[in-house]
């Protein structure tokens, strides 16, 4: 039997006019492993996977698989030559059940009435892998993990010898993600070979026996499980040595800033997605708000901010009542708001320099009576631009030609613009690579050396451990858990707490459990 | 490996020259297609370019027709550019306009006011009841919620049947038997024409003036950058506090005022009196919405769409004289350079890229990302 059962040669890939995607990858991966392709955001990742999935078709290269060249024109080919693939964003129908988007497309499902047998199949796969989802169930009513529990059942019923995934964990709960780690591994022992998509190299320890990293489209190098550590891997991704070190200043949580007691919120369905949180954040504190998507995240920022009215409760800042203020209102008091929806802070049609004044362009510093001096602004403007490295510097520049780095660095500037004392901010390095990440972090911990008070609202746990003195976890709309960072920093027991609580275990069960 | 002989890539950003000269092609463009639709009638395409282009531009007479058509044209067009950029989509700049023209009539007929007061009584009253057909509009859209494409284009047809109401009944003139107009306005509301010419010296001025006064409120003023943000980004404009109710009401009563200035110009400045809706307007407001549209919402440009425009209206009136054709063969024609103007800001957008090489393959395109 063949050892390497897929053989990457000199893939080149070009999406014109200039975007050089893979740029001669060749790797080979071997039968019964778990092999990683790490990378940033647009290293080429996806791009190799899907030539291998047969979506794209290399502009220079060939693939062997179990040894002979193949040409894989269509995903229908790759079915049939046993490759599957679960994409990072689902392909599944929403409005169907499970059972039905399993079949779907399925060559060999039974002509008429095909329900009994369907749902036979499914329940048979899940309960061989662990797979636990009811074949019955609609999509929408299902988790992220449950989502992605039924692409893997799709692929495992086309008999997929070759499993893609295509960064599989971020929108997984902790401990979703250790389910789908075991998944994988029972895969493996089958002799089934995965592919395991990601940016994140702290997943690295967790699954992957060989790490092939590409950066810019090109292979940088395959290295064995052990062989590399999170730093030299990191470099390897970035091309230039970084430190993944945070230096967390020491300060002392001052007086009270924001004050939310049980505070209700509706969501766009009329739906109360925030039920009943309440929080105090002090000056100097960067309180992390722990959660995965759509516990009620959105509504309690856009509460905050000033965009949605609380149903019941109240929120003081520095002792006044802001309850149901306007979002003006809000941000006078000495609340800034970095969305993460950057389309609610950033407008890419207008200019740098536009999009920074977005909020306080009424500032006297900005106007002269009815007209905008826009001499002044361009000299704010570009302040800003050097002192958060805005690359291009280019102030009269649209926003959507900026990367996303740049784009959040200048959304971050733009809450910062009229000297908040409490940040309130969302997500703000989804997408974003490591340097960027590494700046709007180092942005933040110097934010609170100032005394600014920081409520980080991340679905991202590394991040939330990396900054945060204090942790709640926010499941279904309540705060389930508390941690306060221990004086020697957090603990893998607190990581793993914490995660297991953003999956719905209770303080009380955690108690029970140990 | 496969790639297909004719690809097409998307591009960033057009340069101004790449904008202008696709422009004037897609418009030369339009006249060549136009061509078979002459052949068509049994005229000889290129006597028709000529008899058009005299028509437009050959004579100072000429000349004056197109720059007399062009003024309404850039009254409404520099408020809808402002109306556009706040992404409030009004094409009721007829009906507008239509109700100026009411406003201005009734000043000069009924008023009785002094006469070194009655022009400009009819211009500021005429603006306001433009720009209160207008803010009817803003206001069903914040208060109830009904889109303004909806009701701005309903209420032309209102303001439309209340002018042929008026001039059928109440206000239909003593001295004109039959017809169905008013009596002709006292001469102190005529207005004074440049020199020998048709052209109203006073709307002239007007339509200059309103171009530089939108450009200057867009890109100058605090209200301004408030409505480019409302038009590009309403979660944006929400979050950064602005009053977008406020700035729909704004924009709907300044482009609805200039559309009534548009039309008190063209029945006290041309006809003298309130007539058929068809006769006052020759469909200014609709094609205004062109004019703002082909301008990029950019008032200093529709300068020259309104030229443009006010140029295929007089060269289209010498086609119908001289060859005895129907005037909706105008507009087809006009159909015709929109048609080939808004096709070209697509392609502005795209470019093609052609293959070197002869394998004959496809590509099948999944809409993969690039990542």
């Amino acid at each position: 039997m063949e050892k390497e059962i897929i053989i990457f040669r000199g893939i080149t890939k070009r999406f014109p006019p200039d975007i050089l995607a893979n740029d001669r990858v060749s790797f080979a991966v071997e039968k019964g492993t778990i092999h990683v392709v790490l990378g940033e955001n647009g290293a080429g990742k996806t791009t190799l996977m899907n030539i291998l999935y047969g979506i794209h078709q290399p502009d220079e290269g060939s693939i062997l698989l179990r040894g002979r060249e193949v040409r894989i024109t269509s995903p229908r080919v790759a079915i049939e030559l046993g490759i599957g693939m679960v994409h990072q964003h689902f392909r599944l129908i929403p409005n169907h059940r499970v059972w039905e988007n399993v079949i779907l497309g399925f060559p060999r499902a039974p002509r008429f009435f095909p329900a009994a047998r369907a749902r036979e199949m499914v329940r048979n796969l899940s309960q061989e892998y662990g797979l636990d989802v009811d074949p019955d169930a609609y999509v929408w009513q299902l988790s992220a993990g449950e989502q992605q529990r039924v692409e893997i059942l799709k692929t495992l019923l086309r008999k997929a010898e070759i499993l893609i995934l295509d960064e599989p964990t971020s929108v997984l709960t902790p401990s979703d993600a250790e389910k789908l780690f075991s998944v994988l591994q029972k895969m493996k022992e089958e002799g089934r070979t995965c592919l395991f998509i990601t940016h994140k190299f702290s997943e690295v320890r967790e699954v992957g026996d060989r790490i092939t990293i590409l950066r810019k489209g090109r292979v940088v190098e395959t290295v064995a499980k052990g062989e590399a550590d999170f730093e030299s891997l990191a470099t390897m991704m970035v091309g230039e040595k970084v430190s993944l070190f945070l230096e967390k200043p020491l300060v002392t949580p001052g007086e009270p800033l924001l004050q939310v007691e049980d505070l209700w919120v509706l969501d766009d369905r009329g739906f109360p997605r925030v039920q009943g949180v309440s929080l105090t954040l002090r000056e100097g504190e960067i309180v992390g708000v722990a959660g995965v998507v759509g516990n009620g995240q959105r509504e309690l920022a856009e509460a905050l901010a000033g965009l949605r009215t609380p149903l019941r409760g109240r929120v003081f800042l520095k002792g006044n009542d802001l309850t149901g203020s306007s979002p003006r209102n809000v941000r006078e008091a000495g609340l800034g708001y970095v969305p993460e929806d950057r389309r609610m802070s950033l407008i890419g049609d207008l200019t740098v320099e536009e999009n920074l004044i977005l909020r306080d362009y009424q500032e006297p510093l900005f106007r002269r009576g009815t007209f905008l001096d826009w001499k002044r602004v361009r000299e704010y403007a570009e302040n800003v631009i050097t002192a958060y490295r805005i690359v291009p510097p280019l102030p009269r520049l649209p926003v959507r030609l900026l990367s996303g780095g740049n784009r959040q660095r200048v959304a971050l500037a733009q809450a910062l613009v009229s000297r908040p004392q409490v940040l309130v901010v969302a997500n703000p390095t989804v997408g974003l690579d490591i340097l960027a990440t590494g700046f709007i972090h180092r942005l933040l911990l110097s934010l609170q050396e100032e005394g600014v008070g920081i409520l980080l609202i991340s679905g991202d746990l590394d991040e939330i451990l990396t900054l945060s003195d204090r942790i709640l976890v926010l499941y279904r709309g309540t705060i389930v858990g508390e941690r306060e960072r221990p004086k020697s920093g957090w603990t893998e027991e607190d990581r793993r707490e914490i995660g297991m609580m953003m999956g719905g275990v209770t303080e009380e069960h955690l108690v029970v459990g140990k | 490996m496969r790639e297909p002989i004719v690809r097409i890539a998307r591009r960033l950003e057009p340069s101004p020259e790449m904008v202008f000269l696709v422009s004037v092609g897609s418009v030369i463009f339009a006249f060549l297609v136009s061509g078979f639709l002459f052949s068509f009638l049994g005229i000889f395409p290129t006597e028709a370019y000529r008899v058009f282009l005299n028509g437009a531009f050959g004579s100072f007479y000429a000349l004056s027709e197109t720059i007399k058509r062009m003024i309404p044209l850039a009254l409404i067009g520099a408020g809808l550019s402002v109306s556009f950029q706040a992404s409030v989509w009004n094409i009721g700049a007829e009906g507008q306009m239509l109700i100026g023209a009411i406003v201005g009539a009734w000043v000069a007929l009924f008023s009785h006011l002094p006469s070194p007061l009655l022009l400009p009584a009819m211009f500021i009253l005429g603006f306001l009841g433009g720009a209160f057909w207008g803010v009817f509009a803003a206001w069903c859209r914040n208060k109830l919620a009904i889109n303004e494409i909806i009701t701005t284009l309903m209420l032309n047809y209102v303001a439309a049947n209340l002018v042929l109401y008026l001039i059928l009944g109440p206000w239909k003139g003593k001295t004109v038997r039959g017809f169905a107009y008013t009596d002709p306005f006292p001469k102190e509301a005529w207005l004074a024409t440049l020199g020998a010419t048709r052209i109203p010296l006073a709307t002239l001025l007007l339509a200059i003036i309103a171009v530089f006064v939108c450009y200057l409120i867009l890109t100058k003023t605090t209200l301004g950058f408030e409505l480019r943000v409302v038009g590009r980004g309403e979660k944006a404009a929400r979050l950064a506090g602005i009053n977008i109710g406020r700035v729909v009401s704004f924009v709907m009563f300044l482009s609805g005022g200039l559309a009534g200035i548009a039309g008190v110009g063209e029945v006290s400045g041309i006809h003298h009196m309130l007539r058929h809706p068809a006769h006052i307007s020759l469909g200014y407001g609709f094609t205004g919405v062109i004019v703002a549209w082909i301008a990029r919402a950019n008032p200093l440009g529709v300068l020259a769409s309104s030229f443009l425009f006010g140029a295929l209206m007089s060269g289209g009136d010498a086609l119908k004289v001289s060859f005895g054709i129907p005037f909706q063969v105008i507009y087809i024609l006009n159909g015709l350079v929109l048609l080939f103007l808004i096709a070209s800001d697509q392609l502005l957008y795209y470019r093609i890229i052609f293959r070197h090489g002869h394998q004959d393959t496809r590509e099948e395109d999944y809409g993969g990302v690039v990542d």
